[in-house]
């Protein structure tokens, strides 16, 4: 660079990122790799892992070895998906309604949609439990699905209202100008306008719910365990570290696979978004 | 018959009145712009029109049916927004297509009117351009097209030049006229520039404060202003306080304080001592040598206070012996022109008689 002014800023730039930097290979990096690596190794006779040289590719043996694994990715999947098409039914009228409030009262409708982060998230789970039980639906695939709506519907509403609150008010006017009724104007105007909040919320919330173990352990009934549930019991009840490691592999590539087509399906399908959003 | 008429129009928020009693009957075909500062409620009957407002009192009549509870996509008109308000997820093409296909026309139709109205606003090449990838002038062409594709009876522009800058206002002012005439859409064009309302319409309704001060063809609000606010609004003007000394059936004598008299033509009766203004415009004044022609009526002598020169014209602002500073435009083209007036030199002002017009209070 000919730059001389570059000099010190590249320097200001490396003091600044150095933490985050720092903090992010210690404590995400390097335990990523510790699971790599621990998917290859053999467990240990009292858990753990069995001591060095021992390597092999037993771990990722499930997947062939038995139908019940890939049977609960599946159902992780419909159970994620489920829950993020409930969501954005759910969030997006309440998006919109708080978008189209005054300025005033929109701070208010914001925080009490965050409020309940105030209090913990197993406190409210078990408060679930008081609620479904009476009513027989505890323990039932409705009682996760309930728990995991009600968990992540707040990061469905949060990126829905950033975006619908930005849309112009004028657009609408200009399609209802053109002939476009209330109807036809939501869903050629604002609903493809807030595809991107759509899809931001959506990764908020299918990703966690996927890896999500206490809403079906607390919630469900024996049948419904996801791949959460399936990874917490290979290293605290099964003692299979390798084979917890290797499902846990699996699920961050099948989430990174999927992310990755989101993003260039968004990118492909959303051209001119980008104006408003 | 009238192609639009708003019949006793008035619309008020809370206390204030936005629109009072207004009347105004629009021809087909016609180029008609509402003209005031802003807050003078032309945007609001605007609104009324295109049905996103409705009065509280009074009617609005297109093709002699009242609009009155007909939805805004149920009225055969369409609106050129201020922001354009494009759609910024549809390509240019898409935006014009959408009135169309609102409006249930077959594809091949659609296909057919979006490629006319887009040659017709030059836009052929940008059909398949997203709006962020457009200029100002681009964006504002194309939501002309959006507008005029589907054939309104009426178009309503709501200061659609405002955000572009000078060079291209004037580009676009040329087009817009000839777009017009090429289609025969009537226009109704709102705007608080009264360059722009004098270059484009045919007639110019000028408001304020709610209500139509004047409504006339531009060349006559210019020479025959109604009242002061027009006289000041519509281009530059001189207002001298005068008090009538004599009405004849055609000439009319002012006395302006510490000045004397002027004499104008005004074919109204006007009572002798009424007091009003004389409005004079600044092109119609000359300025000479303070020695010249000193037997010239409506000759007052003074002296040179400041001077701009604009290039095709010099703006003299001329101290009165009243202390009334007048101005007048002389053109530097003019023969016998080759000496200019410095600041602080002796001049006299001249004009003739039927150059200004008196305005009662």
């Amino acid at each position: 660079m000919s730059d001389v002014r570059a000099q010190p800023a590249d320097l200001t730039k490396w003091v600044v990122t150095l933490p985050p930097t720092a903090f992010l290979l210690f404590f995400f990096l390097a335990p990523a790799l510790i699971v790599v690596v621990a998917s290859f190794r053999e467990p240990g006779e009292f858990g753990g892992l069995a001591p060095w040289p021992a390597l092999s590719l037993d771990a990722f043996g499930f997947l062939s070895s038995d139908v019940i694994y890939l049977e609960i990715f599946v159902r992780s999947f419909f159970v994620a998906l489920l829950t993020t098409l409930t969501c954005i039914v759910l969030a997006y009228p309440l998006a919109w309604l708080i978008a189209r409030s005054p300025a005033k009262r929109r701070d208010l409708l914001v925080l009490l949609v965050i409020l309940p982060f105030a209090s913990n998230f197993l406190v409210r789970i078990y408060a679930w439990i008081m609620l479904l039980g009476p009513v027989g639906l505890l323990y039932t695939p409705f009682a996760v699905i309930i728990g995991m709506v009600y968990v992540h519907l707040p990061f469905m509403i949060l990126p829905l209202y950033t975006n619908l609150e930005k849309h112009d008010p004028a657009l609408l006017e200009a399609a209802q100008d053109l002939g476009a009724n209330a109807w036809t104007s939501f869903w050629r105007v604002t609903f493809p306008l807030s595809l991107p909040g759509v899809f931001s919320g959506s990764a908020l919330v299918f990703i966690p719910v996927l890896g999500m173990f206490a809403v079906p352990e607390l919630l469900g009934g024996t049948g419904d365990i996801l791949i959460g549930n399936l990874i917490k019991a290979q290293f605290l009840e099964d003692r299979d570290w390798p084979l917890g490691s290797a499902l846990s592999i699996m699920l961050t590539l099948a989430v990174l696979a999927l992310a990755g087509a989101m993003a260039w399906a968004a990118r492909r399908g959303l051209h001119g978004t980008e104006a408003v959003t | 018959m009238a192609l639009l008429e708003l019949k006793n129009i008035t619309r008020r928020f809370g206390d204030l009145e936005a629109v009072k009693d207004v009347t105004l009957s629009i021809d087909a075909g016609e180029f008609f712009t509402l003209l005031g500062p802003s807050g003078c409620g032309k945007t609001t009957i605007l609104r009324m029109i295109a049905g996103f407002d409705a009065p509280d009192e009074g009617d609005i009549l297109l093709d002699g049916r009242s609009l009155a509870g007909v939805p805004p996509e149920k009225r055969p008109l369409h609106t050129v927004f201020q922001s354009y308000a494009l759609f910024p997820h549809m390509t240019v093409a898409g935006n014009v297509a959408f009135p169309l296909e609102m409006a249930g026309r077959s594809r091949e139709e659609i296909r057919r009117r979006v490629d006319e109205t887009l040659a017709l606003v030059h836009l052929t090449d940008k059909a398949s351009q997203f709006p962020h990838e457009l200029s100002g002038g681009q964006k504002q062409r194309v939501a002309l097209a959006r507008g005029l594709v589907n054939k309104p009876h009426l178009l309503l522009l709501d200061e659609p030049l405002g955000a572009l800058d000078a060079k291209l206002r004037v580009e676009m002012q040329v087009e817009l006229i000839a777009l017009q005439r090429e289609v025969g859409i009537t226009f109704v064009f709102v705007t608080h520039s009264q360059q722009e309302a004098l270059a484009l319409s045919h007639r110019i309704g000028v408001m304020r404060n709610g209500c139509i001060e004047q409504c006339d063809e531009p060349d006559k609000l210019y020479t025959n202003p109604a009242n002061r606010f027009v006289a000041d609004f519509i281009g530059r003007i001189n207002l001298l306080e005068v008090e009538v000394a004599a009405s004849g059936k055609v000439l009319l004598k002012l006395n302006a304080e510490g000045l004397g008299e002027i004499a104008a033509t005004d074919p109204r009766p006007i009572r002798v001592g009424e007091r009003g203004a004389f409005a004079l415009r600044p092109e119609l004044i000359r300025v000479f040598g303070h020695k010249e022609s000193a037997d010239l009526r409506n000759r007052f002598e003074g002296r040179v206070k400041e001077l701009l020169y604009l290039g095709d014209v010099t703006l003299y602002k001329v101290e009165l012996a009243n202390g009334f500073i007048i101005e007048a435009l002389m053109p530097n083209a003019a023969s016998g022109r080759a000496k200019f007036h410095e600041v602080g030199d002796p001049v006299a002002v001249c004009w003739r008689q039927d150059a200004g017009v008196y305005l009662r209070n």
